[in-house]
């Protein structure tokens, strides 16, 4: 998986890899988090959960480095002292996590080994006479030298992503564009800035810019590293840079652009791809479809299940003999509802937003196919865009074998709860029956 | 004395519990063929297991049910489910049963003999019948009295009902039941001749007598107070029960529409094509285990529903209670009042207020030998009160003393059928959770192999 095989995209992709590092390169073999290479989401960035292998290592290399002792684990000061690594001038933004990116080196031939870490949370919301809008927090940190500094932290709005995704596709048309979430709300919620909606939003933005930052290609668009890190007035000003030839016309930009650059055509990997899109588009509608339901089911299960539990406390107020069962019954019932809830919570992580992100995939690549095939002479299928196609993917049956794969687990976890559970309170009963019974019998 | 008995239906419970460890609570009961009387009602004559009583021993069951169709009273067509009552005497020393009684019976039929019961041993908490129609149903379940389902879990019921009855020390000896159990022509006609529908208690006066009745026994307000709790609590529970049910379904069966579709998919995909395609059929065999998963708890749900009918059985021994306490309380109050008469005449004072006595005023005093005419009358009947009240007040305590008898002995048996229902629930969670894992288990195997 995103592999640098194909001529076209090294070319992008080499010079900027090994800059940056010409001070003291250090093979480290330090990789960040054990995240699977490349296109795998790259859910992540955020340095929270170190490897110790990894820090142990960078320590030691800084190390020899500064000359410091060698019990000095203050990895934190480590990763600021810029100058030993002989970059561009920095500016430490706050204390950052141990395992910054700047103990990494990227060689050519490690292209899996990430350098661009992106993070998108807190969403706030902005009141002005014209307008409500949420801007959400974006925090980039990086290792590569064509960034000033090590990280950035910047606000934008999905306006500013909608012309990140345009700007994006009009400069490779041949290549898949990841998704942006909804537009709009779509199943009839009444507030626009509904919690729930935001949170769900907020991921799949998140998700966006790492499928970005982890394309081979798209990682090095200049629009994708300006969104990143220029600060508001100097973004307000790029973007007013007209768009250039092409207008800002979505999907057809790339129909378009495809026709002028001339693809030839290559008719029988061209009606694979399209029987697969289109099959997969239909499939991974109804998954999505079918996942949503079940998530509602199970929501609408755990409301009755709450209130289930207490009337066997209620009850066991009644009773002299019984009480104690019947409590014991409550408590087993309440149980199994925390793990329901459990159970929920994973799937809305895991499963959902990744169905769901494959879904807008798909409409987009119907959207590109459809047009294609009104203009005869466009075929797709240049070297770029196949083994884009191809990353596409492989992408896309690892993340859903992770997605499913997890629910699964998800629900294993979920039934050994419960079995637990029922089997103490089996016991309890038949030890307290034999103790009854015994007692009887003195 | 204990039979093998490898028909679940015989027993006690519902299915698919395990036989009761309590070993008189077994599958036989002791049924007399020749009763000394239908309302012979002694104390308890020892346990039903006792080696020395001549009665035969006998296994009763019904096993199967059957539609036909026949003229109602006003002559018109009608259908309805008529149930095998079978009947077997076991010998005592080789165990061999024998089938000795075999007869169809239709639901109206169990009522009558319920109805009768109720009458004649009103100081028993007598066993409720199957509902009538279906209740606390969920989506699944019809409604409908035909229905398959519910015709089976009435013929379980019914069976249980009669089990109930021969276990019961008393009701067991019941000439009516045995009847009910050998006779197929002319019982109902047998019942009929009991009168017992005229010696059934009017319910307005039943009622009257709740309201104003001024000193019952404390404990029988406890247990009206006790057994309307239980009603409420047990009714929100099967409500919820049948509700969190419907919902299940839908999580299981939601899940089944994987299967299909990933099937379809795995027709694109090279790689994951395998994988998809056996994940999917786990996902069927998921969705598809609800349905028996769902028809036990619904043996659990019956079990529930005895007791909440028993609620209704506890309340008519109390309403007996407060009838019998309120009739009691008339007849000293009219036997007071008689006294005070009675008194006045003779001392010539009038206290109390009486139409003779202001009609004496207004039209003139009666003679003195109207008057002694008059005294000795009151005076009859208060020696009649008097006789009667002792005999009330014997019938009361000696009902009071059965009653609770026959309550203690049904309050450890719901105790105990109680408990025994709680701890099938918790083993049908854990065969659930067992499936679960096990489908769940498949499939992510399926999935990592994608």
């Amino acid at each position: 998986m995103g592999k640098l095989g194909e001529a076209g995209l090294a070319a992008t992709a080499g010079p900027a890899r090994t800059l940056g590092m010409e001070g003291e390169c250090r093979a480290s073999q330090a990789r960040s988090w054990g995240l699977p290479a490349g296109g795998a989401g790259g859910d992540s960035p955020g340095g929270d959960a170190p490897l110790p292998g990894s820090i142990s290592s960078s320590s030691l290399l800084q190390a020899e480095v500064l000359d410091l002792d060698e019990d000095e684990d203050d990895l934190e000061v480590f990763s600021k002292d810029a100058s030993l690594m002989d970059m561009n001038s920095f500016s430490p933004l706050m204390p950052t996590s141990p395992l910054s990116m700047i103990n990494q080196v990227k060689f050519e031939d490690e292209p899996d080994l990430k350098d661009l870490f992106i993070t998108v949370d807190e969403p706030e919301s902005h009141v002005t006479t014209i307008e409500t809008f949420i801007t959400y927090r974006i925090i980039t940190k990086t290792s590569r030298g064509e960034f000033d500094s090590s990280e950035f932290e910047v606000r934008r709005r999905y306006q500013d992503f909608l012309w990140l995704k345009e700007k994006l596709e009009e400069a490779h048309p041949t290549l898949i564009i990841p998704p942006l979430p909804e537009k709009f709300i779509v199943k009839g919620m009444v507030e626009r800035f509904n919690d729930d909606f935001i949170e769900t939003r907020r991921k799949a933005l998140h998700k966006f810019l790492n499928r970005i930052a982890d394309h081979p290609t798209l990682t090095f668009n200049e629009d994708f590293k300006i969104f990143l890190t220029a600060q508001a007035s100097e973004f307000s000003s790029h973007k007013k840079q007209g768009p250039g030839l092409l207008s800002r016309m979505g999907q057809s930009v790339r129909a378009v652009a495809l026709s002028m650059r001339g693809v030839k055509s290559r008719p029988e990997e061209f009606m694979e791809m399209n029987n697969f899109i289109e099959i997969f588009s239909q499939k991974i509608n109804l998954i999505d479809k079918i996942s949503q339901r079940i998530y509602k089911e199970e929501r609408e299960y755990l409301d009755e299940m709450k209130e289930y539990g207490p009337i066997h406390i209620l009850w066991s107020a009644s009773e002299e003999d019984l009480a104690d069962t019947l409590k014991s019954v409550a408590s087993c019932i309440d149980k199994c509802c925390k793990a329901t809830e459990k159970r929920m919570s994973g799937f809305s992580e895991a499963l959902l937003p990744v169905v769901h992100e494959y879904v807008l995939y798909s409409e987009m690549l119907m959207l590109t196919e459809e047009i294609g095939k009104l203009e005869d002479k466009v075929e797709c299928a240049n070297n770029a865009l196949k083994a884009d196609w191809e990353r596409w993917k492989q992408n896309m049956q690892n993340d859903i074998k992770s997605a499913f794969t997890n629910m699964a687990e998800e629900n294993i976890l979920y039934y050994e709860q419960c079995l637990a559970t029922w089997e103490s309170f089996l016991t309890s009963q038949t030890d307290l029956h034999l103790e009854e019974a015994s007692e009887d019998k003195l | 004395m204990e039979q093998a008995a490898p028909d679940p239906e015989r027993l006690w419970q519902p299915a698919p519990l395990e036989p009761l460890s309590h070993p008189d609570a077994g599958l036989e009961s002791m049924v007399g063929e020749e009763t000394k009387g239908a309302r012979d009602e002694g104390p308890g004559d020892g346990t039903m297991t006792e080696n020395n009583f001549s009665l035969k021993k006998i296994e009763i069951s019904v096993s199967e049910a059957e539609k036909r169709t026949g003229r109602n009273a006003m002559n018109m067509q009608e259908t309805y489910t008529a149930y095998l009552i079978e009947t077997r005497s076991v010998e005592h020393n080789d165990g061999q049963s024998v089938l000795t009684d075999s007869l169809w019976r239709r639901y109206s039929e169990f009522e009558l003999l319920r109805n009768y019961l109720l009458v004649y041993y009103p100081h028993i908490v007598v066993p409720p019948l199957p509902e009538k129609r279906a209740e606390f149903v969920w989506h699944k379940l019809s409604a409908d009295n035909m229905d398959p389902d519910f015709v089976e879990r009435r013929r379980i019921g019914l069976e249980n009902f009669l089990l109930r009855v021969a276990s019961h020390p008393i009701l067991c000896r019941d000439k009516i039941f045995y009847l009910f159990l050998t006779q197929e022509g002319n019982w109902k006609e047998t019942v009929n001749e009991t009168g017992f529908q005229l010696k059934a208690d009017s319910r307005l006066k039943a009622l009257n007598a709740t309201f104003r009745v001024k000193n019952p026994d404390k404990r029988f307000i406890e247990l009206k107070h006790y057994s309307d709790e239980l009603q409420s609590v047990i009714s929100h529970l099967l409500r919820v029960r049948a509700r969190v049910a419907d919902r299940l379904y839908g999580v299981y069966k939601v899940h089944g529409n994987y299967g299909r579709v990933f099937s379809e998919w795995s027709a694109i995909e090279k790689e994951m094509g395998d994988g998809l395609q056996s994940a999917g059929h786990h996902m069927d065999v998921y969705a598809s285990s609800i349905d028996d998963i769902l028809e036990d708890e619904e043996h659990y749900a019956d079990q529930l529903k005895e007791y909440l009918f028993y609620a209704e059985a506890l309340r008519a021994v109390c309403r007996k209670h407060e009838l019998m306490q309120y009739d009691l309380e008339m007849a000293a109050q009219d036997l007071a009042s008689k006294k005070q008469q009675c008194e006045e005449l003779a001392t010539g004072t009038v206290r109390t207020f009486s139409l003779k006595g202001m009609t004496t005023k207004l039209f003139g005093q009666e003679t003195p030998e109207q008057r002694e005419a008059r005294i000795k009358m009151l005076e009859e009947q208060i020696k009649e009160g008097e006789q009667q009240l002792k005999s009330k007040n014997l019938e009361g305590r000696e009902f009071v003393r059965n009653a609770w008898a026959d309550i203690e002995r049904f309050k450890e048996q719901k105790n105990h059928d109680l408990k025994e229902a709680l701890i099938s629930y918790a083993v049908m969670q854990i065969s659930m959770c067992k499936k679960g894992i096990q489908v769940w288990t498949n499939a992510k195997e399926c999935f990592s192999k994608m």
